[in-house]
């Protein structure tokens, strides 16, 4: 679950506990709360060994950053294909519908009568039709990948650790959240260890509730 | 059929052995590489946003933008001295009522074609090549489409009547006809724009996340060291962090994100198909002989590809010779594709050009036939009805069918300064073929009392000026500004994108 605590962590002090991302289960040494480890990798092998190790452990809140698209991830992280090709479907459809409705409300409301043709005849309005179906396809597409990915998130406890700026450059990077119902400090720290990450495996912290 | 015993051995083809900058093998089996010099991740995050993070290499293109801008304002002048006075600034008359400003209009809308084929077109038919310019190419579109939409809103005379064109409810109860194909126009050229801009926008959100991470990074630096924060990081920090919408590079956000692409280059591919077959029913639904033909569609969208790939030649080819390391990125054997681009569309316009005399003559009707041999082809001092346009139609011809003949030599399609001279003469053919479209057949339609010859007048012209500034201000601050070469694409066709020691070792 995304909770609205998460995109404004600013709002934390004004909203309800219902409203609120429970507290971290786990805490730091010094006390602070705890968002999650990440592991460091160099190469696309090295990622995508070690992504497939988690996997196959059976974590389900992580996630694999890359600086590009790596073919195949699905498999490799085992998610399934996403639905979103099935919103632009059906909004596309209701674009051109409407689209059609529109002509046609509008041709019998204000009739031009060109060369004796029915007014409202639908094959002229078959332009318009497709035109408005893209149209409407093409925001549907482009507003469900920022849904479902959960964006525009300004905020992330992730983008308070320097090193994971270098996800935007050439590094990879493999994030277990301590949401995740398997996740474990000691165990999970071992697991990524295991995959010999790029120097230490970082605590990701949250931030103070 | 050669006559070879099974059991000779074949000599192998390879390539000829003048391999360019490397990407020219010819040898089936090597791979020829989209990245020259093994550029690593860091290195094409590096130059690319340096690009955008540094002045421009060169002070040239400064000035360049200065003059720009100044075309551009100069136009938006005559625009407004139109706008106060009217359309007859402009050299229209009664019978040539469209001139240059829809010359203009189908010039620019052809031009902002090729940024969607190429980021839509090859994108489905997974030509990678397309890493090196569908970036550039993209935003062209953007642009050209500003251009061209201009041209209409300005020539219908009282602008303050625009808001006509949209189904608006008003108190006449008047809606609009959606039977003329103008107004399939309008819905034609406003959706192209905004499918566009949202297609290039959602290609830039990973590139202008790196923006946003490395002057992030800068700042943390300067933090650390206790010196100032540096404005234009600052700047850069929260604009692109806010267009970037937060973007960490998730594969499950990636996932998505491909998925959603894909789909924008689906929808993409008939829509801009469908644009320039819709300008090309202004003319085709029309009496008009020269205009009324069931060719225009494919000829148009045609035209289109060969314009639009004309421009971005045109502008890259001196951009990869002035910025350092673009020619890892932006290789010979890229060039050679669009020449050969250019080549097979100069063709198919070659072969629409000569289909209209055929059916002109095949279908008997002596007006189209007419327009055809006497206001276009046979020059006027060849024959006392002859066309007075002769020199328009034929600069046409020569730009657009003769000059990328040349292209049948490879030494030509991998010469950057053949390609940018063919890609100029292009260009100046298309502006031409429009011009020989409209004007010749207006300029004598079926009653001899009313011809007349068409005069630009300084308006029309400054206006031309203009709206060519108006493009390449806008190029020149994207190429200042923004990353004009898509970087997680550029990675991810590199060979150290891929896994190698795994199972699946079918070459991607």
């Amino acid at each position: 679950m995304i909770a609205v605590t998460d995109y404004f962590p600013f709002l934390k002090p004004f909203l309800p506990a219902g409203l609120q991302a429970p507290p971290s289960r786990f805490r730091t040494s010094d006390g602070k709360p705890v968002a999650g480890l990440l592991a460091q990798f160099s190469t696309v092998d090295a990622a995508c060994d070690a992504a497939e190790k988690v996997r196959d452990e059976g974590y389900t809140v992580w996630d694999l950053h890359s600086p590009f698209p790596i073919h195949g991830v699905e498999e490799v992280m085992g998610f399934k294909r996403t639905k979103l090709p099935l919103i632009s479907g059906v909004v596309g459809l209701t674009g051109a519908g409407l689209a059609w409705l529109m002509q046609w409300w509008m041709s019998q409301n204000y009739e031009i009568i060109v060369q004796g043709k029915p007014p409202t005849a639908w094959e002229p309005f078959v332009p318009i039709i497709f035109e408005l179906g893209v149209l409407l396809t093409a925001f549907a597409t482009l507003g469900a990948m920022f849904a479902m990915n959960g964006l525009p998130r300004p905020h992330h406890p992730l983008f308070a650790h320097e090193p994971f700026l270098s996800a935007s450059d050439d590094k990879f990077f493999v994030y277990i959240e301590a949401r995740d119902p398997k996740f474990d400090m000691e165990r999970t720290r071992a697991l990524l260890e295991s995959t010999s990450p790029d120097g230490e495996v970082a605590v990701i912290e949250d931030e103070e509730a | 059929m050669s006559a070879i015993h099974p059991d000779q051995p074949l000599e192998r083809v390879v390539a000829p052995d003048d391999v360019g900058d490397g990407s020219l093998v010819e040898d089936p089996a090597v791979r020829p590489p989209l990245v020259l010099n093994n550029r690593s991740f860091g290195e094409l995050t590096e130059i690319v946003c340096g690009y955008a993070e540094n002045p421009y290499p060169d002070k040239r293109l400064l000035l360049l933008l200065g003059l720009a801008a100044l075309c551009a304002g100069v136009g938006g002048l005559m625009i407004l001295y139109l706008i106060i006075t009217g359309v007859g600034v402009w050299g229209l008359t009664n019978q040539v009522d469209w001139a240059w400003d829809i010359t203009n209009f189908v010039f620019w809308i052809g031009i902002g074609h090729a940024g969607t084929l190429i980021s839509a077109i090859l994108c489905l038919f997974k030509q990678k090549w397309r890493t090196a310019v569908n970036r550039s190419a993209e935003a062209m579109t953007i642009f050209a489409v500003i251009c061209a939409g201009l041209f209409p809103a300005i020539h219908v005379g009282r602008i303050w009547f625009i808001w006509m064109v949209f189904p608006l409810p008003n108190s006449n109860a008047i809606w609009p006809n959606f039977r003329s194909p103008l107004l399939w126009d309008v819905f034609a050229v406003s959706t192209y724009f905004t499918v566009s801009l949202l297609f290039w926008y959602m290609g830039l959100i990973p590139d202008m996340a790196s923006l946003r991470d490395r002057a992030h990074r800068r700042l943390l630096g300067a933090r650390r060291r206790g010196d100032k924060p540096a404005l234009p990081d600052l700047i850069r920090a929260y604009v692109f962090g806010a267009l970037s919408a937060g973007w960490r590079f998730s594969s499950r956000h990636w996932h998505r994100y491909e998925v959603a692409y894909l789909i924008l280059a689906g929808i993409s591919t008939p829509l801009v198909l469908s644009v320039h077959s819709i300008v090309s029913f202004d003319f085709a639904t029309s009496v008009t002989p020269g205009w009324h033909t069931t060719i225009f569609p494919p000829y148009f969208v045609a035209g289109a590809i060969f314009g639009g790939f004309a421009m971005v030649l045109f502008l890259l080819v001196p951009a990869r010779e002035l910025y350092p390391n673009m020619k890892d990125i932006l290789t010979l054997r890229h060039l050679e594709n669009m020449a050969k681009i250019l080549l097979v569309t100069g063709m198919m316009v070659g072969f629409a050009y000569s289909m209209e005399f055929f059916i002109a003559w095949y279908s008997g009707n002596e007006y189209e036939s007419w327009v055809f041999a006497h206001n276009r082809a046979i020059p006027i001092w060849l024959s006392e009805d002859g066309a007075p346009y002769w020199w328009a139609y034929w600069t046409m011809i020569f730009c657009n069918v003769l000059s990328p003949q040349i292209f049948w030599k490879r030494k030509f399609r991998t010469n950057p300064l053949a390609i940018w001279i063919v890609a100029l003469l292009v260009t100046i053919g298309m502006w031409f073929e429009r011009f020989v479209i409209i004007v010749t057949s207006l300029h004598r339609a079926f009653i001899p009392g009313e011809w007349h010859m068409f005069y630009p007048t300084p308006v029309d012209i400054l206006t031309f000026v203009g709206s060519c500034g108006i493009f390449l201000t806008l190029f020149l601050l994207f190429m200042r500004f923004l990353p004009i070469f898509a970087i997680a694409e550029l990675k991810a066709v590199t060979p150290q994108a891929h896994r190698h020691h795994h199972d699946d070792e079918e070459a991607h």
